[in-house]
């Protein structure tokens, strides 16, 4: 393709079609959008595989149950036979469709609970980002159009939040919430409520979010064309939805992987700490909490959530730096040249 | 009438330590402990556990974690004996010079103090704080103020109104004469074992009148606490006043210094003893390290059996457990084997169904919540469980689907036991949710009613060897104070006609042990037929200790005797 080929086609695409031809051509998006796929389809079809495959209730306790391997009935929980005789041992991965990664210490089908424990991680993950980036951007909107005293009332509500360690805030926020629960004008949520996470996470990194959108709305706001459409009488909402927010748009989408890993790793740490998903619910971070107790005979009850997490953390941020680079126009042209 | 009461204890307790001998290494043959061996002493002893047990203070901690160690630091008038197997329950004179002079039927009780001993800070013990420290017990609400001292003349009135308590009908002192009488309202045949355990000890008559918390109380017994942090340690050192004067009651200890760490997760405990570098591990040992240690390290395992019972009080008066129905339901529902494998296994504990432990005096083989039993008609032994009757009792009390919070300590045995009960409730109809709270403060949480506990996970390890120490204590209506962190009747259970009958068997004792016992038996029958509480299993001690540690000793009154470990 000639130069003039090239720039004819280049400026006849908008630039968000010239961001998605580039991310469809980048090897790391398909690497990440596959492995996200296969884990959204695992956790998808996690009824159908405690049901049809595991045969087994993955949130009821069964401590006296038995599994046929090789033909042969052996307890899930194992009284200890050597020895001074002490202890009961949860059965370990039997890589056969019951109990394929084991047992925890109530008998539960390790591999089921994974599933299942997938399906809210990444409920959990994706709400809690959403609401951080929709509440960000329109904090970030509004405080850096409207600026003076709607901007100095929003930027402190901010910095205050920014004032805790964003971990010792989602803690104490759980603690308190999780014994009382919350109520949001018409809505209220229990005690146990997997609202509750959500809610939490997503607040909590609002001014990560809203503070840099914030400041690019700020700047965009002196630009020419926005002062032109300012000059010819257009309306605020116009203003802001057809000139300011699509310019806004390219950051906001590099943040939704990163705040959906972030969301999700924020809501494994509040469950293993026994103040997210609440028992007998399942979240990766629940499981690491129950292999806790059986690391030293059952590492695979938290080696394996946690393999989850690493991958799924993993391919979120780097789907979110292909986003990047593919809205980013400086990266483009380096990659093509 | 003396010969009675001292009966009762000496055949309660020769009958239940036969029967429970556990393992030792440093007592004689005939239980006592072993002569003072200063070859052995010195060093520091390293005991560890994840948490405190809250308040130093002698007369408000109720946990064995720390009643092990007042053993070692203060004295009462009695004390139960440094010994082990037949010696283990026996009570002998401790601050007094020897057991009281029983009268009046069983009401009075004429003591001698012994002269020369001496507080850690160097004061004398004086029959003024004997006195003082009765009136003690009430001031700062001791959690058996209303269960083991209540029948003190005087007592209440200082229950009404702890702040202004005034003993001096019940307590009668004599500077003159060192002497020391305990009027009583009524016999108790289990009063000299009320009188030996930590909330009878002698505290400074300057001691504060309210819960002393971290503040350290001087002490009469080998050791003194040198400073405490419940975050972080607990020190205790050589009391410099200290004389033996009985080695039966406060025997002279062995290492210079005790430490007791804070803040080890159970399993880094059990590293740490593997390593050496402590010398016990106080929690329970963590389930994936039983087998590990049940082969590798033998012989630093001591497995004894207890006098000791897990079980689930229900609130009797919330919903859904101020339904009776409700609560024989859970009692049908619990898989007492399931809660066995939880706890480690069938080496560890044993499935009971009934309120007494066994091997306890009044404890009678039954189980009213089995597959095959009714509280009417009871089996020998628990079995299984009932689920199909017990989905029918929720139906029939109309509590289904009624939300049912289980409050749980937050260390791992704890929180499983807590899931597991979930699971089962949950699978009877209703909708259970586990709280689990920090294992410092849950013993207390649980007590209150301001809490609304509706059903929890507890243990109750005996105080002294008799039946009142379980169905009176835990059950009787003058344990129950609503509002208070001091009610350990966490069911809020009080029925007037069981009280009147608990009240006939204590009198009972004091004249026909065996018929009191039976009458026991036939009282815990009755009450679990109102099934306050679910019981669930009888654990069994099991102490890890360090290879470099000697001389483990026993004892069912307060586990293994931590002055007399030696590490030299």
């Amino acid at each position: 393709m000639s130069l003039q080929e090239s720039a004819s086609v280049t400026f006849s695409e908008s630039p968000g079609r010239i961001a998605l031809r580039t991310l469809s051509r980048d090897k790391r998006s398909w690497v990440a959008l596959t492995v996200l796929a296969i884990i959204f389809l695992l956790a998808l079809f996690a009824p159908v595989y405690s049901h049809f495959v595991a045969k087994t209730d993955p949130f009821a306790s069964s401590l006296d149950a038995t599994v046929l391997i090789h033909g042969e009935s052996k307890p899930v929980l194992e009284p200890s036979t050597t020895g001074l005789g002490l202890g009961v041992t949860p059965i370990g991965p039997t890589w056969s469709t019951k109990y394929f990664l084991g047992a925890d210490s109530q008998g539960r089908d390790v591999a089921a609970r994974l599933l299942y424990g997938g399906r809210n991680t990444l409920f959990i993950g994706i709400t809690a980002g959403l609401i951080t980036i929709v509440l960000s951007l329109l904090i970030g909107l509004i405080a850096g159009y409207r600026k003076g005293w709607v901007d100095s009332i929003l930027s402190r509500l901010l910095d205050v939040i920014w004032a805790f360690p964003v971990y010792l805030l989602a803690i104490s926020l759980s603690v308190v919430l999780l014994t009382s629960g919350l109520t949001l004008g018409f809505l209220h949520f229990g005690p146990g409520s997997m609202a509750l996470p959500i809610v939490i996470i997503g607040v909590v990194y609002v001014p990560y979010v809203a503070r840099p959108i914030r400041g690019q709305v700020l700047a965009l706001r002196e630009r020419e064309f926005v002062r032109a459409a300012v000059g010819s009488g257009a309306k605020h909402s116009t203003i802001v939805f057809r000139e300011i927010l699509p310019n806004v748009l390219p950051s906001v989408l590099v943040f939704i992987p990163i705040m959906v890993a972030l969301s999700m790793l924020t809501e494994s740490a509040l469950s293993f700490l026994s103040i997210g998903v609440q028992p007998p619910s399942a979240s990766w971070g629940t499981i690491i909490n129950d292999g806790l107790g059986l690391l030293y005979t059952r590492p695979w009850v938290a080696i394996s959530p946690g393999l989850m997490i690493v991958l799924t953390a993993a391919a979120l941020n780097l789907y979110g730096d292909a986003v990047r680079d593919a809205l980013d126009p400086k990266t483009r042209a380096r990659s093509d040249s | 009438m003396r010969r009675r009461t001292m009966a009762i204890s000496t055949i309660a307790a020769a009958a239940l330590a036969l029967s429970m001998v556990g393992s030792t290494s440093g007592s004689a043959a005939d239980g006592k402990l072993a002569p003072y061996d200063k070859a052995h002493a010195g060093g520091v002893v390293k005991l560890v556990a994840a948490a405190a047990a809250g308040t130093i203070d002698p007369k408000v901690n109720y946990t064995g974690q720390y009643w092990q160690l007042f053993q070692a630091t203060y004295d009462g008038l009695l004390s139960f004996s440094y010994g082990t197997g037949k010696t283990t329950f026996e009570v002998v004179p401790d601050l007094a010079e020897a057991l009281p002079k029983i009268s009046n039927g069983g009401k009075t009780l004429t003591f001698k103090l012994r002269k020369g001993v001496k507080f850690s800070n160097g004061k004398e013990v004086t029959v003024a704080d004997v006195k003082a420290s009765f009136e003690r017990i009430f001031k700062v609400s001791s959690p058996t103020a209303g269960s083991f001292y209540n029948g003190i003349v005087g007592a209440t009135a200082c229950l009404a109104k702890p702040a202004t308590c005034d003993l001096s009908k019940g307590v009668v002192v004599d500077p003159a004469t060192n002497g020391v009488v305990i009027n009583l309202t009524a016999a108790d045949d289990a009063i000299l074992s009320k009188l030996a355990v930590p909330h009878a000890v002698i505290n400074p008559a300057s001691a504060p009148s309210k819960d002393a918390g971290t503040t350290l109380i001087p002490t009469t017994g080998a050791y003194m606490f040198k400073s405490y942090s419940p975050t972080k340690s607990l020190i205790m050192v050589r009391n410099p006043y200290f004389k033996e004067w009985s080695h039966d009651a406060q025997p002279q200890g062995y290492p210079d210094e005790i430490d007791y760490n804070f803040g080890l997760t159970p399993t880094a405990q059990v590293t740490a003893v593997e390593n050496n570098q402590a010398n016990w591990a106080y929690d329970p040992i963590p389930a994936d390290r039983l087998n590990e240690i049940g082969t590798k390290y033998v012989n630093q395992v001591h497995v004894n059996p207890l006098t000791a019972m897990w079980y689930l009080p229900m609130n009797v008066n919330i919903a859904p457990f101020n339904n009776v129905k409700a609560r024989q339901a859970v009692n049908y529902a619990i898989d007492r084997a399931a809660m066995v494998k939880i706890f480690g296994g069938t080496q560890l504990a044993a499935p009971v169904c009934s309120f007494l432990p066994p091997n306890f005096p009044g404890h009678v083989d039954y189980c009213g919540y089995t597959k095959g039993g009714t509280p009417e008609k009871p089996a020998k032994a628990w079995t299984a469980p009932d689920l199909e009757k017990a989905k029918a009792l929720v139906k029939a009390s109309g509590t289904a689907g009624q939300p049912v919070a289980i409050v749980v300590s937050d260390d791992d045995v704890n929180k499983q036991m807590g899931v597991y009960l979930q699971s089962v409730l949950n699978s009877i109809g209703y909708k259970a949710t586990v709280k689990p709270i920090s294992g410092n403060i849950q013993f207390t949480y649980i007590q209150n009613t301001k809490n609304k506990v509706q059903i929890s996970v507890t243990q109750w390890y005996q105080d002294y060897p008799a039946a009142s120490d379980f169905l009176s204590v835990l059950l009787g209506c003058q344990s129950f104070t609503p509002n208070s962190d001091s009610s350990i009747n966490m069911a809020g259970y009080c029925n007037k006609a069981i009280d009147a009958k608990m009240a006939k068997a204590i009198a009972l004792g004091v004249t026909d042990p065996t018929a009191a016992n039976k009458l026991w038996g036939a009282i815990d029958q009755e009450v679990m037929k109102d099934a306050p509480v679910a019981v669930a299993f009888t654990p069994k001690q099991l102490d890890f200790i360090s290879s470099s540690t000697k001389n483990y000793i026993f004892s069912l009154q307060y586990k293994m005797f931590v002055s007399q470990l030696q590490v030299k």
